[in-house]
C-alpha cells in the first residue's frame, strides 16, 4: 500500500522561497501576524498561570485592557470568535489557552471555524482515516 | 564512547497525556493507538538507553513571541513541566545531563549551528507526552534527558533541509561524547494536522504514509520540501515533521525499521509512530 501511495505524491521541487503562496483556509503565523497580534498573544501567554486565568474570569474587560488589546481583538474575545481572533493576529497555540478558559477544546474550535457541528467535525476527522 | 541505539518518531498530542491520566488507554478509541507502543517499550527494555535527546517544539509555555529561537538546547540539570493553561498535571522532574548538553552545544556550534542555550527551561506536552508514552508509570525516569526545542510557532521556521543537516551534526556530536552512554533520539510531533483556519481538521493520510516510508532510507527527499509545501500537504502544524528529520539525520545513513504505526484520528491529528534502529 505504501508503494502505491508514494506514486500519488508530487515530486518535491527545489522551490525558491515561496512565502507569498496562499493556501486556502490556512493562516500562516508570520511576522505580519506576529506584529498584529502581539498584545492578544501576550495576554493568552499569561494564561499559563492559573491565577491569571482567574483574574480574566473575574473581569474580562479589565484584563483585556491591561494588555492593550485593540477593538477588533477585544470584540473577537468577547464573541469567542476563533477566525476573528486569528485575523486579529492570534496564534493558535496561544489562543488554545484562551479557548480552554471558555471550556473549548480543539474539536470545538475546529467545528466553529469550519461552520460545522462538533459531531460533524469529528466525523470529518474520522473520514480522514478511510 | 556514547552510542546512538536508535531513533523514535512519535506524535505528541496533548490528548494522549490526558487519556493516560484518565486511564482511557483501553477504550475503543485509544486502544489501537496505545497498542502500537507496546513493542517499542519492550525494545526500550532490551536496549536500556541511558540518555534521551528529545526533539520537540514548544507550544507557548517556555517561549513567548518576545524572543523566539530557531533551535534551543536545554543545558539544565533538571526540567519541569507546567499546566500550560489547561491545568495539566505537574509530573516528577525530568533529570538532565548538563555536561553532555554543553558538549552537544560546543560541537553543534563548531559545525556552524547557532543555538540558544537554556539553563532553565520549562518543557511542555511536546516533550512530556513522548516521555510518558515511552516510559508509562515509571517510578523514576530511567533516562537523563536533553531537550532540543525547534521553532514551529512563528514563521519563518527552519527549513527541512537545515533540520536534516542539524540532525546529522547532532548525531556526530552525540557519538563524540566520551562517556559510555546509550542514547535514544526522539523526534516528536506531527504528522498531518491543522488546528486553525477554515481548513481546520485537514489530515492527509497518503502524505503521512509517504513520509513514514521515505524517512527511512530517503530522508533527503522529504528535506527538499519547503515549509510552505509542508503546510499545504500536512496542515498548519504539519511542519513538525522537521523534528522527525532531525531525529532521522542523527541516526546516520544506515537504519533498520523495527516498528511503524499510523492511526487516524487522534484528536485532530494523523498520528505516527516509527522505531528505527541504527544499523552497523
Amino acid at each position: 500500500m505504501l508503494a502505491r501511495m508514494m506514486q500519488t505524491q508530487p515530486e518535491p521541487a527545489f522551490a525558491p522561497p515561496d512565502n507569498a503562496r496562499e493556501i486556502w483556509g490556512t493562516p500562516i503565523f508570520d511576522g505580519t501576524a506576529a506584529r498584529r497580534g502581539y498584545p492578544l498573544n501576550k495576554m493568552c501567554f499569561s494564561f499559563n498561570d492559573a491565577a491569571n486565568r482567574e483574574a480574566f474570569r473575574r473581569d474580562e474587560d479589565a484584563y483585556c485592557r491591561k494588555f492593550g488589546l485593540d477593538d477588533a481583538q477585544r470584540d473577537a474575545v468577547r464573541h469567542r470568535d476563533v477566525l476573528a481572533l486569528i485575523a486579529a493576529g492570534g496564534n493558535i497555540y496561544y489562543l488554545a489557552k484562551l479557548a480552554g478558559i471558555f471550556g473549548l477544546n480543539v474539536q470545538d474550535i475546529g467545528a466553529q471555524q469550519t461552520g460545522r457541528s462538533v459531531e460533524e467535525f469529528r466525523a470529518l476527522l474520522r473520514a480522514a482515516g478511510d | 564512547m556514547a552510542r546512538i541505539v536508535g531513533g523514535i518518531g512519535t506524535s505528541h498530542i496533548p490528548a494522549i497525556g490526558l487519556a493516560m491520566a484518565h486511564n482511557q488507554c483501553d477504550d475503543p478509541y485509544w486502544r489501537p493507538f496505545f497498542e502500537a507502543y507496546k513493542p517499542v517499550r519492550a525494545w526500550l527494555e532490551t536496549v536500556r538507553p541511558t540518555v534521551a535527546v528529545v526533539i520537540y517544539n514548544d507550544h507557548g509555555l517556555n517561549f513567548f513571541l518576545d524572543k523566539m529561537p530557531a533551535f534551543a538546547v536545554g543545558a539544565a540539570s533538571e526540567y519541569r513541566n507546567a499546566d500550560e493553561g489547561w491545568g495539566l498535571p505537574t509530573l516528577k522532574p525530568f533529570p538532565g545531563d548538563s555536561a553532555f548538553s554543553w558538549h552537544l552545544i560546543e560541537s553543534l556550534a563548531a559545525a556552524d549551528f547557532d543555538l540558544t542555550t537554556c539553563q532553565e527551561m520549562l518543557v511542555d506536552h511536546g516533550f512530556v507526552v513522548p516521555m510518558q508514552l515511552m516510559w508509562p508509570n515509571a517510578p523514576a525516569w530511567p533516562v537523563r534527558t536533553i531537550p532540543i526545542c525547534v521553532n514551529t510557532v512563528q514563521h519563518p521556521l527552519p527549513t527541512p533541509r537545515r533540520c536534516l543537516k542539524f540532525g546529522e551534526a547532532l548525531g556526530r556530536a552525540i557519538e563524540e561524547w566520551p562517556a559510555d552512554e546509550r542514547v535514544i533520539v526522539l523526534g516528536t510531533g506531527g504528522l498531518s494536522h491543522q488546528l486553525d483556519g477554515r481548513r481546520a481538521g485537514f489530515i492527509n493520510k497518503p502524505f503521512d504514509l509517504y513520509c513514514l516510508e521515505k524517512i527511512e532510507h530517503e530522508p533527503e527527499v522529504l528535506a527538499r520540501y519547503s515549509i510552505r509545501d509542508l503546510v499545504e500537504l500536512a496542515g498548519t502544524q504539519g511542519p513538525e515533521l522537521i523534528q522527525w528529520l532531525i531525529m532521522r539525520g542523527a541516526l546516520g545513513t544506515a537504519v533498520r525499521r523495527l516498528e511503524c504505526n499510523y492511526h487516524v484520528p487522534i484528536s485532530n491529528t494523523g498520528s505516527g509512530l516509527l522505531l528505527l534502529e541504527k544499523a552497523a
